[in-house]
This record gives structure tokens, C-alpha cells and sequence, in this order.
């Protein structure tokens, strides 16, 4: 019997993901549009932060539309579709976050290119969507202020992964007794430079300029993609 | 547990390579996994079993190469190893960093393979 050998591979193991995100995000530039992908653990006030976002974006005529990813019910898509944007939903049955084929299938039928924004919500979990490009521009990693401030120190991976850090429900920051200095400060230690919003759907504090935010990554994004071609 | 999606690639692409070798067995896979991929070992190992099952690679070994966080310090000019993953900050000089050369790998190194005998004939 012959002696086994060692073969190297040296292949990343989500390659396949990591290629199509690739090429979503190409077209995704191409035509306009900034992706968001926003993560986050259950009850972070995420979509109904997501509704604020889509309605400001409708109500300014801003081309806007969104992807939820959902474990089983379509609660979520129904709230958000209030906004007036186009929204649709991926049920993962049981899967713990999305991946880009997910989302190219569920992109079927809208014209990309019609569109300035789109957004994706990500499955309600702090650890499992890391590691899956799916093609987004922008990475938000949120957090509430009921979660506690030490959050960002539980999950430095997907923090690090992250380009920008929302805190939301900050209207509760009193009766929670949030520390904001250490959630800054752990955030600040996980991911040097991150930009923070910090905001509240309901009363509207800060949504504002995460909205501003976003239209100045647009715009950056226009800008690198005509300097491209 | 996403591992189980990362399992389930890695078997594919081990698969794939073994085929494309001629291969008669895989008896050994061995993976880098980086300290910010977010997998735990443990899950891994179990779902690697799992999804192994009935395949060529049933019982072939997962070996796992653990590989810290490395980020680039400005003030000390310099690639340095972190201890952990909760601060972003030069062990050697305190300075912040978020400049990460290393420590998001999620990798198949090489697998080990046995070759079909063709050479029962020969001495
Ligand atoms: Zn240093």
C-alpha cells in the first residue's frame, strides 16, 4: 500500500461566496447603489430602525428598497414594507445568516440599476455572519443600548468586520444606566476609527446623520466607481 | 451554527481536489482558522464528522492550525502578534491599531491523500 501525501490546497474554504459577493458588489457599483448590510443580535431594535431609514428614503424620493433575512415568519418584511419601499424576504429556515446566492436569488426581477440604496437585513445574530461577504458596500454592526456596553468585547469579530457601529434605542440609555463612555471606548478597542451613530428610532434622534452618512458613502462610491472605468 | 455551512464547503472542495489528484482516500484535512473568523473548533470538528458521513472523507482527520491576530503597528513600523481579540491596541507599545495583516483565515491548508496502488505490479 502506498504511503499517503500531503497535497496543498491553500483555498479559502468560502470561496465560492467570497467570488460571487465579488461580482455582486461590481455590478452593485457599476449601477449606483450602496449595499448595507446590517447585523446585529435579536432585539436590537433593527428593523424598526431599518422602517425609519427605508420611510426618510421614500419620503425624499431616494430610490430604496430592502432584503430581510428572516428565520421563519414574515413579520418583519411586513413591517418594514409600511415604509412604501419595495422589500423582500429570504426565509433561511433555520439558518443563522445569509449568503450571497441567497441574496441573488432574491434579487430576481428588480432592476438593480433602478435602484440607489438597497438594504439587507441580516438574521438576528452577532456571530454567524461574519465570515459571509455578500457583496455589501457598507457593513453596520448595531447595538442597543439595552444590550449592555461590553457587547462589542463579547463580539470582536463581527465589530472588526464591521465599517460603522449604530447604537440604537438611545432613548432608553437613562433607565438602562448604558455606560456610553466604555460602549465608545470597547468599540474604540475592537475597531480603531469605527464612525459610531448613535440613534433612536423613536424619537428620531441621529437618524439623520446615519442617513447622511450613507449618502456620503454613495457618493464615494460613484466616485471610485467612475474612476474605475 | 454556520460551521456546518463551512463544513459542508470544505468537504466539497476536498472532494473536488482528491478527484481531480485520482486519489483512492482522504485521510486527513487540515484547515487554518483565524482567531476573527468567528468558528469555533469544536463545532467545527462535530459538523465535519456530520456532513463526512457516507462520503470518501468518512473518518479522515481534521486538523485545526489556529492562527492569532497580527495587526501593523505605525509608531513601533512593524507586524505584531495580539494575545487576544478584545483589544486593538500594540502589546509593545499600547498604540491603536486596526490595520489586521492576519487573523481572519479560514483556509484549507492540504489534505492528506493515499493514491490508487497502480504500482502493485511493479517491484
Ligand atoms: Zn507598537
Amino acid at each position: 500500500m502506498l504511503e499517503p501525501r500531503i497535497l496543498e490546497v491553500r483555498t479559502k474554504i468560502l470561496k465560492k461566496n467570497d467570488e460571487l459577493a465579488r461580482s455582486m458588489r461590481e455590478q452593485f457599483v457599476d449601477a449606483g447603489v450602496l449595499v448595507v448590510n446590517l447585523v446585529s443580535s435579536p432585539g436590537t431594535g433593527k428593523t424598526t430602525l431599518l422602517r425609519e431609514t427605508l420611510s426618510r428614503f421614500v419620503q425624499s424620493g431616494t430610490r430604496v428598497a430592502a432584503i430581510v433575512g428572516d428565520l421563519e415568519t414574515d413579520n418583519d418584511a411586513q413591517r418594514l414594507m409600511q415604509s412604501g419601499a419595495p422589500v423582500r424576504q429570504i426565509m433561511t429556515h433555520g439558518c443563522c445568516h445569509l449568503e450571497a446566492d441567497m441574496v441573488q436569488e432574491h434579487l430576481q426581477g428588480w432592476t438593480v440599476e433602478d435602484l440607489e440604496f438597497l438594504f439587507i437585513e441580516n438574521v438576528g445574530n452577532l456571530v454567524c455572519p461574519t465570515s459571509w461577504d455578500l457583496g455589501e458596500s457598507v457593513r453596520a454592526a448595531l447595538l442597543s443600548v439595552t444590550e449592555g456596553e461590553d457587547k462589542p468585547l463579547k463580539y470582536p469579530g463581527l465589530f472588526n468586520t464591521s465599517d460603522v457601529a449604530v447604537l440604537t434605542k438611545v432613548d432608553l440609555a437613562e433607565p438602562c444606566e448604558f455606560d456610553r463612555e466604555a460602549a465608545l471606548k470597547n468599540i474604540q478597542l475592537v475597531r480603531p476609527g469605527m464612525p459610531v451613530f448613535e440613534t433612536s428610532a423613536k424619537t428620531g434622534h441621529g437618524v439623520q446623520q446615519w442617513i447622511d452618512h450613507l449618502q456620503q458613502k454613495r457618493s464615494e462610491l460613484i466616485a471610485s466607481g467612475s474612476v474605475a472605468t | 451554527m454556520h460551521e456546518l455551512s463551512i463544513a459542508n464547503r470544505l468537504v466539497e472542495i476536498a472532494l473536488e481536489v482528491a478527484e481531480n489528484e485520482g486519489a483512492e482516500a482522504i485521510e486527513g484535512v487540515t484547515v487554518r482558522i483565524g482567531a476573527l473568523s468567528c468558528v469555533h473548533n469544536r463545532a467545527l470538528a462535530f459538523s465535519f464528522d456530520l456532513v463526512t458521513k457516507d462520503t470518501p472523507l468518512e473518518g479522515a482527520e481534521l486538523r485545526i492550525i489556529d492562527v492569532p491576530v497580527k495587526v501593523f503597528c505605525v509608531a513601533c513600523d512593524r507586524e505584531v502578534e495580539l494575545p487576544g481579540i478584545q483589544r486593538f491596541r500594540c502589546p509593545l507599545c499600547d498604540t491603536p491599531s486596526g490595520d489586521i495583516r492576519q487573523g481572519r483565515e479560514l483556509e484549507i491548508e492540504s489534505i492528506e491523500i493515499r493514491d490508487a496502488d497502480k504500482a502493485t505490479a511493479e517491484p
